[in-house]
């Protein structure tokens, strides 16, 4: 029978079945980071146990980290850190800790390490753990009872997921990237629309994707709630991860991961690459996006009481006025950083948008680069110039920093930021800061203009 | 572990509520599971200098003593954070009724005795419209049943049969798999050399 590749990821690592109807899934590689394994490993300890396998597992410092300096920049976040260290020292875990080569955001160090490989199982204490999808290996986001599970047992309760398969066929047009086609899909899908399911990606349009982009897509898909973001393992997914520390090390069958044809769906979706715009959040969910072209949405006749609250309230929170267009929107920061869009491939595609300009004056622009390793890329190459030149901030130490504001960046009440990220919740980059989420050539174009600008223009600029 | 949930019941409509506004970020440095109570919906709560927010439906007569929220589309979205839940289940939620819940929080609630009672969007409506009422209502999700029950009406609700055991059982999840230890050590030795993961230290 035709099996879809998130079934066949499924049956290769079940362990058993359980009398309650779950199953005991086996777990090839779980990732920590400082803030979610803390009550994990006491929870080990107040239980007696023991880590199963401790070679199968990484920690790494990211979320609460400086990133102007090495040093913690207060004392509880030094605590969350030290204590992380300290786990894994008793543990025997690795640990990629500050001013380690190897440290950084744990979605961008597990690809430049070379841990992930097609047809793995992986886990971790963070929702965007959906990114190594990309590479057609199963990977999703756990909570820290589920840290404490994995540590003991080296596997999951697992129920199966219904399957979803989107469909983008066709080519993208010039300035738009694979944060564009993503948000596209958050937008068709809706913010939920996939709880429940596991998302595969395919068509002619994903195939196109190098590897980074297909990272972006896969890593974004939890925002229309996948719990699992799949793309079909392919030659380009093994080149990537050859030349890396763990290259050569792991091998789960390869080009073998993909859907059978005839594979069956239990919903599906289909998208035009062609009618995909460069796209900027207008709102505080990731779903509430629109063409860089086009207008803030506005009240329309048939809208029900309940989508008229949430648009106002959204527009209330954002202070923009319905029917505003995107253009005028003036922001006071740019960032570009994440596990959205910090590699080094989106380094230099922001670097060529700003090569021989300036920031506007009153912009505050940042760039953090997703690990230690991207950023000495990055400065080999020469990138970190032309962001200075231009204007831009650029952190020497590498972590999840204003995505999240978890450590001393954090926007003002009221800051407006274009931002690389993945979210733009209320209170996400700081209490009242509004954030609008876009690729980052396009927080590189915003971040010259002082206002959200179309990439677009700079494109034939450069053409001309 | 109780069978049943039963208390004053809140409206809290808005859809996508994500973890950053059910835990803001700031109550996350903390390296135990208490204290988080006062984190929880903090800036929906309480105005920047602490002073409740009267708007915010829990600050309000009755609804400071709700136990059950019923909540607009995809709550729990976003991030992994089980210190959401914790923060729920510090401040006394112990139900939450909604159409559909992300997947991470559906099962860190699981793994805290929160019972999630998935509806469809006519029941939820109708609980919602309910529990506005200014005087409050109770209602009584039944796990056993699988129904919520406000005065004599009955509506079922979703729970897939695992997280319904491990509500009525109350069990430990990681002892509880550790009992099948056997199986685990059996799937690991069919793994080949290059199928075992050692990180490089
Ligand atoms: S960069 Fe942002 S989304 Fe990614 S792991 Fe860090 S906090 Fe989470």
């Amino acid at each position: 029978m035709s099996r879809t590749l998130y079934d066949k990821l499924v049956d290769a690592h079940k362990v058993c079945d359980l009398p309650d109807g779950d199953m005991l899934v086996y777990v090839d590689f779980h990732i920590m980071n400082e803030y979610t394994s803390p009550q994990a490993f006491s929870g080990l300890d107040q239980k007696g146990l023991s880590v199963w396998r401790p070679e199968a597992h990484l920690s790494v410092v990211d979320h609460v980290n400086a990133t102007r300096q090495r040093d913690p920049h207060d004392a509880a976040s030094k605590l969350l850190i030290d204590n992380l260290e300290a786990n894994c020292k008793k543990h025997n875990i690795a640990f990629y800790g500050l001013g380690d080569r190897r440290q950084g955001i744990e979605h961008v160090v597990v690809p430049e390490q070379g841990l992930v490989a097609p047809g793995m199982l992986i886990a971790c204490g963070d929702s965007h753990t959906t990114t190594y999808g990309a590479f057609g290996a199963l990977g999703f986001g756990i909570g820290t009872s589920e840290v404490e599970h994995v540590l003991a047992t080296q596997t999951l309760r697992y129920k199966r997921l219904k399957t979803m398969l989107v469909k983008i066929d066709g080519d993208i047009a010039p300035g738009v990237t694979a944060k564009d086609i993503i948000m596209k899909v958050v937008q068709v899908v809706g913010a939920g629309g996939a709880n429940g399911y596991a998302v595969e990606f395919s068509g002619s349009a994903i195939r196109a994707q190098e590897m980074s982009g297909r990272m972006t897509i896969c890593n974004m898909a939890v925002e229309l709630g996948g719990r699992a973001a799949l793309i079909g393992a392919d030659q380009k997914a093994l080149e990537t991860i050859k030349g890396r520390a763990h290259s050569g090390t792991l091998d789960f069958g390869g080009l073998a991961w993909n859907s059978d044809a005839g594979a069956e769906y239990d919903t599906m979706f289909e998208i035009d690459a062609a009618e995909i715009a460069p796209l900027v959040s207008w709102g505080t969910s990731p779903d509430q996006s629109v063409p860089v072209d086009s207008l803030v949405p506005a009240e329309t006749e048939g809208m029900t009481p309940k989508a008229r609250e949430a648009l106002n309230r959204a527009l209330n929170y954002m202070d923009l006025r319905a029917g505003q267009a995107i253009t005028d929107i003036e922001i006071d920061s740019a960032f570009i950083g994440s596990c959205t869009n910090s590699r080094i491939e989106d380094l230099r595609a922001a670097a060529s948008i700003l090569q021989g300009k300036k920031v506007a004056g009153s912009v505050n622009a940042i760039v953090v680069p997703g690990s230690t390793y991207t950023r000495l890329q990055a400065e080999a190459e020469g990138i970190d110039r032309v962001f200075i030149e231009a204007g831009f901030d650029w952190r020497p130490e590498s972590g999840c920093s204003m995505c999240l504001a978890m450590n001393d960046d954090i926007a003002l009440d009221g800051e407006r930021i274009a931002s690389s990220t993945n979210r733009n919740f209320e209170g996400r980059q700081g209490r009242g800061a509004r954030t609008h989420l876009m690729n980052p050539e396009m927080v590189a174009a915003a971040a010259i203009h002082g206002r959200i600008a179309d990439v677009r223009e700079f494109l034939s600029e450069g053409a001309e | 572990m109780p069978k049943t949930v039963h208390g004053l019941a809140a409206a809290l409509p808005l859809a996508n509520v994500d973890t950053d506004v059910i835990m803001p970020k700031r109550f996350l440095i903390t390296i135990t599971r208490e204290g988080l109570a006062e984190g929880t919906f903090a800036d929906l709560r309480f105005h920047e200098d602490n002073t409740p927010r009267t708007d915010f439906v829990l600050n309000t007569h009755p609804w400071h003593e709700a136990r059950i929220l019923v909540v607009g589309d995809n709550f729990g979205c976003g991030s992994s954070r089980e210190h959401a839940v914790w923060g729920l289940v510090q401040l006394g939620v112990q139900g939450i009724i909604g159409t559909s819940f992300a997947g991470i929080f559906y099962d860190n609630a699981r793994k805290n005795g929160l019972a999630l009672a998935m509806v469809s969007p006519e029941v939820r409506d109708r609980l919602m419209h309910a529990a506005s009422h200014e005087d409050g209502v109770n209602y009584t999700i039944d796990i056993e049943n699988r129904v919520i029950r406000m005065g004599e009406a009955k509506l079922p609700f979703e729970m897939d049969d695992a997280t319904q055991t491990a509500h009525l059982e109350g069990r430990d999840d990681t002892l509880n798999s550790l009992e099948f230890a056997d199986a685990i050590r059996k799937y690991e030795s069919g793994l080949g050399e290059r199928q075992r993961v050692r990180v490089i230290q």
